[in-house]
C-alpha cells in the first residue's frame, strides 16, 4: 500500500514527473497551536499548495450570546482569545456599557487597563515562547515565557480568583477592588517581565540561526496587509502605525503616554520583533496606570438588577492582542442582544495563510503559521 | 607491557577475548545510554530553570530504567501501509553500525575491543551505514512525515560526511597514521586541538549534523515533522532508535576526544594506570557531550536549504583548504608551531565570520519608527 494514490503514481510515471504529496498538518500537531488543520501540498520540500481547515473549536459564541442575558454571556467571551481573557471580556463589557450608556468609575477603568495590558503581555509571551519552539529551540524559549506567564497568572488569581478565564470585569466596573498589596506585587511582576523580555531578546533576537530563519521571510507590504484585513501586530509589522488604543481611544488610554512600535518590511522577523517591543510598551502603560490610579468605587452605583437595553446597535473596536477585536451588538429591547458578532483578528489574519505559505519550504510554513499568532478559540468562535 | 592487564587476550583465546570485550562494551554502553538520557534531561532542565526527573530513585537516578521498562512493555505498533520487513529491520540497521563503531574506539591504552590499524577509516565506513537504516525507516513507515524525515536525513548525513571526513583526514595527515590508538598516543604532551583547531570546529559542526542534534535536527524536527523518520515507531523499536542516537552521541564524543582532546594520553601519557586513562577518556567525552547538550538547549533549528548551503558553501571549502595547507606544511617539513598558528588564524577567522554575521542583530529598544500617534492607513 503506497502513501500516494495509485492513479497519480501511474500518471507521474508516464510523464517522467514527480508526484506532489499532500501532507496533513494538524489538528493534532505540535506546531498548529491548538486544533487548526492545514493540508499542505508539497513538491519535495517546497510547499505548492495549502488548504486551511478551521472550525474544530466552534462553540457558537455569537448564538449563545444572543440567547443569554448580557451579564451571563461574559464567561463565553473570555474564552475566545483564551490567552488574554481580560482583553476579550474588556471588549465585551465596554461594548455593552457603551450601548446601555453606563458610566464606569475611573478607578475601575484603570484597573481594567492594567488587567488588559497584563493579558496582552501574557499573550505575547505565549507567542514569543511558542514561536521560539516553532523555530526549533527545544522548549527553552517556551519555558522562559512560561515563567513570566505563571507570575502574571498568579497575579490574576490574587485579584480575580481565577487564572485563565477570570470573568473579573462586570458591566459597570469590576467585580471587586484590588487586594491591598497589589501595587507592590504588580511592580515586582513587572520587573520580572522586563527581565523575561531581556532574556527572550537575548535568546532569540540575538541568535544568528533565529535571525537567518526569520529575516526576509514572506515580507508583506502595507497595501497587501490592509487588503488582507490584517490588524494588530501583523499590520504594524508592515510599518503602518495603526493601533486602536491610539486611533479610536477607549477607556483611559488617552491619558497614558505610550508608543506604537512598527516594523520595517512586515516579514516574520518584524512580526516577532513588534510583539516583543509591544510588551515593553505595555509595561510602560501599566506603570503609568499604577501611578495615576485614583481611589474610589470600582463598580458603578445604581446598576439595574436586570440589564435591558432599548433599540440600538454598536460596533466597539478594541485593540486585542492579535489585532482589532471588535464586538458588534444589536439590541432590540429585552435582556439579551438581538445580534452579537465578533470581529476576530486571528480569523482575518489567518485568511492570508495560503498566500503567505505557498512557495516557501515546509519548515517555513510552520513558522509562518506561528508568526500569524492565531488563537483557535478566536478563529472558530 | 605487563602493567596493563588488558593488553593480552583474556584466557589466551582471541575469539573468547573478543566476545568478552564486546559484551563488556555493550553492557557499559547500554548503561551509559540510560544515564545519557537522564543526564540530558537533567542538564537541559537546568538550562530551562526546571528540575528534570526527581521522582524515580534518589534525584531521579532510576528514571532511565523506568523509561526502558515502560518502552519494553509497550505495544509494538506497525501501521497497515508500512512495508513490513523494511519497517521492522530499520531500527536494527541504525543500531548495529553504532555498535560496530565501538569496536574500534580506544578507551584506554590497550583497552578497546580491537585496536585496528585503520581504525579511523573503519569508523567512517561503519558510520556511513547508519544512513541505510534511517532511510529504510523513512521509506518503510508509510508515513509522509517519516518520508520527509528520512529523505532529509539522507541528504544531510551524506553531505556532512564530506567535511567530517576531510577535517579528520587533515588531522590524520599530521599524525601520519589512521590507527586511533597511535593517534592518541602521540598526544601525550599536546592534544591535536591545539594544532588543528579549525579541524575541530569543522568536526564538531559536522558531528552535530551527523547526530541530528540542534541546530541540525532537521530530520527529526519535532515542531515540523513530529519526529521525522521514527514517527511511526513505538515501544521497543522506538527505543532502538533512541539507543542508537545516544550510543552514537557517546561514540562520536569518544572518537572526537580521542582525536582532538588527547583521549587517554593527555596530560598524563602512559605513566598512569589504565584506570586513570579510562577516567580521562570519560571526562573528555563528557565535555564533548555537555557541549552538544548546551548547543541543543540554546539554538533554534536551521532550514534544510540553509543547512545544505552552509555545508557546501562553507564547511567543505574550508575543510579542503585545511587539507591543502596541512599538505603544504608536511611536504616542505615546516615546523609544527607555524602550522598550529596558521590553523588558529583559520579557526578564528571562521568563527569570527560567523560571529560578525550574528552581530548584525537589530535592536528592540529603538525599533525603527516608533510612533506616538496612530495614522489612518490610506493606501
Amino acid at each position: 500500500m503506497s502513501i500516494w494514490p495509485e492513479e497519480r503514481v501511474a500518471a507521474a510515471d508516464s510523464d517522467l514527473d514527480t508526484v506532489d504529496m499532500t501532507v496533513n498538518v494538524g489538528p493534532q500537531h505540535p506546531a498548529t497551536h491548538g486544533v487548526f488543520r492545514m493540508v499542505l501540498t508539497v513538491d519535495g520540500e517546497l510547499v505548492v499548495g495549502c488548504e486551511p481547515y478551521i472550525g474544530y473549536l466552534h462553540r457558537g459564541l455569537e448564538k449563545l450570546s444572543e440567547n443569554a442575558d448580557y451579564r451571563q454571556a461574559m464567561g463565553w467571551w473570555d474564552r475566545t482569545d483564551y490567552l488574554a481573557g481580560m482583553c476579550c471580556e474588556g471588549a465585551y463589557t465596554m461594548a455593552v456599557e457603551r450601548l446601555a450608556g453606563i458610566e464606569v468609575p475611573e478607578r475601575a477603568d484603570y484597573i481594567r487597563v492594567i488587567m488588559m495590558e497584563l493579558s496582552r503581555i501574557n499573550s505575547h509571551f505565549m507567542f514569543l515562547g511558542a514561536f521560539g519552539a516553532d523555530v526549533g529551540s527545544f522548549g527553552t524559549s517556551f519555558v522562559y515565557a512560561w515563567r513570566e506567564r505563571e507570575r502574571i497568572y498568579d497575579l490574576f488569581e490574587e485579584v480575580a480568583g481565577d487564572r485563565m478565564f477570570p470573568t473579573y470585569f462586570r458591566i459597570g466596573g469590576v467585580t471587586m477592588d484590588l487586594p491591598d498589596n497589589f501595587e507592590s506585587r504588580c511592580r515586582w511582576v513587572l520587573g520580572s517581565i522586563k527581565q523575561g523580555l531581556e532574556d527572550m531578546d537575548g535568546l532569540l533576537t540575538g541568535n544568528e540561526v533565529f535571525v537567518e530563519r526569520c529575516r526576509g521571510l514572506t515580507p508583506v507590504t502595507p497595501e497587501q496587509a490592509i487588503a488582507w484585513g490584517f490588524t494588530g501586530p501583523m499590520l504594524r509589522a508592515t510599518g503602518v502605525p495603526w493601533d486602536i488604543r491610539k486611533a479610536e481611544p477607549y477607556s483611559v488610554y488617552p491619558q497614558i503616554d505610550f508608543e506604537i512600535p512598527v516594523g520595517v518590511q512586515g516579514d516574520v522577523f518584524d512580526r516577532f520583533h513588534v510583539r516583543l517591543a509591544e510588551c515593553y510598551q505595555s509595561v510602560r502603560i501599566i506603570e503609568q496606570c499604577l501611578e495615576q490610579m485614583p481611589e474610589g468605587r470600582v463598580l458603578a452605583p445604581k446598576l439595574p438588577k436586570t440589564l435591558r437595553i432599548n433599540d440600538g446597535e454598536l460596533y466597539m473596536p478594541t485593540e486585542g492582542t492579535k489585532g482589532e477585536y471588535g464586538v458588534y451588538l444589536m439590541a432590540q429591547g429585552g435582556t439579551n442582544p438581538y445580534r452579537a458578532k465578533l470581529r476576530s483578528p486571528s480569523f482575518c489574519n489567518l485568511s492570508a495563510l495560503t498566500e503567505l505559505v505557498v512557495g516557501s519550504y515546509v519548515a517555513d510554513a510552520i513558522i509562518i503559521l506561528g508568526s500569524l499568532d492565531i488563537v483557535l478559540g478566536e478563529v472558530d468562535k | 607491557m605487563s602493567e596493563f592487564p588488558f593488553a593480552d587476550p583474556f584466557f589466551g583465546l582471541s575469539w573468547l577475548d573478543a566476545i568478552i570485550r564486546i559484551v563488556i562494551v555493550v553492557l557499559v554502553m547500554t548503561l551509559v545510554v540510560v544515564y545519557l538520557t537522564y543526564g540530558e534531561r537533567k542538564v537541559v532542565a537546568r538550562f530551562q530553570m526546571r528540575l528534570g526527573p526527581t521522582r524515580t530513585g534518589p534525584i531521579g537516578l532510576l528514571q532511565g530504567f523506568a523509561d526502558a521498562i515502560k518502552l519494553l512493555i509497550k505495544e509494538d505498533v506497525r501501521p497497515r501501509n508500512a512495508d513490513r520487513w523494511v519497517f521492522e529491520f530499520a531500527p536494527y540497521l541504525t543500531f548495529i553500525p553504532v555498535f560496530l563503531v565501538l569496536v574500534a574506539l580506544p578507551f584506554a591504552q590497550d583497552w578497546g575491543v580491537r585496536n585496528l590499524a585503520l581504525g579511523m577509516f573503519f569508523v567512517f565506513a561503519v558510520l556511513g551505514l547508519n544512513i541505510v537504516g534511517v532511510l529504510m525507516a523513512g521509506l518503510g513507515s508509510g508515513n509522509k512525515y517519516a518520508l520527509l524525515g528520512g529523505v532529509r536525513a539522507a541528504a544531510q548525513m551524506i553531505s556532512y560526511e564530506i567535511p567530517l571526513v576531510v577535517a579528520l583526514l587533515a588531522v590524520a595527515m599530521v599524525a601520519g597514521t589512521l590507527d586511533l590508538n597511535a593517534i592518541v598516543g602521540m598526544q601525550d604532551s599536546r592534544p591535536f586541538i591545539l594544532i588543528q583547531p579549525l579541524a575541530f570546529v569543522i568536526f564538531f559542526t559536522a558531528m552535530l549534523s551527523e547526530l541530528h542534534r540542534a541546530p541540525f535536527d532537521i530530520p527529526v524536527a519535532e515542531s515540523e515533522i513530529v519526529g521525522g523518520y521514527f514517527v511511526e515507531y513505538s515501544g521497543i523499536r522506538w527505543s532502538m532508535f533512541q539507543l542508537a542516537e545516544y550510543a552514537s552521541l557517546w561514540a562520536f564524543s569518544i572518537f572526537g576526544s580521542a582525536i582532538f582532546l588527547g583521549g587517554w594520553a593527555f596530560p598524563f601519557g602512559e605513566d598512569w594506570g589504565w584506570g586513570w586513562q579510562l577516567v580521562l577518556t570519560l571526562i573528555k567525552s563528557l565535555i564533548m557531550i555537555m557541549l552538544i547538550f548546551w548547543v541543543r538547549a540554546t539554538l533554534p533549528r536551521l532550514r534544510m536549504d540553509q543547512l545544505m548551503s552552509f555545508c557546501w558553501k562553507a564547511l567543505i571549502e574550508v575543510s579542503f583548504a585545511l587539507l591543502l595547507v596541512n599538505g603544504l606544511f608536511l611536504y616542505y617539513d615546516w615546523p609544527e608551531p607555524i602550522l598550529a598558528a596558521v590553523n588558529w588564524v583559520g579557526a578564528i577567522l571562521f568563527l569570527g565570520g560567523i560571529y560578525l554575521r550574528a552581530a548584525r542583530k537589530p535592536s528592540t529598544k529603538n525599533l525603527v519608527g516608533s510612533y506616538k500617534h496612530a495614522e489612518v492607513p490610506n493606501p
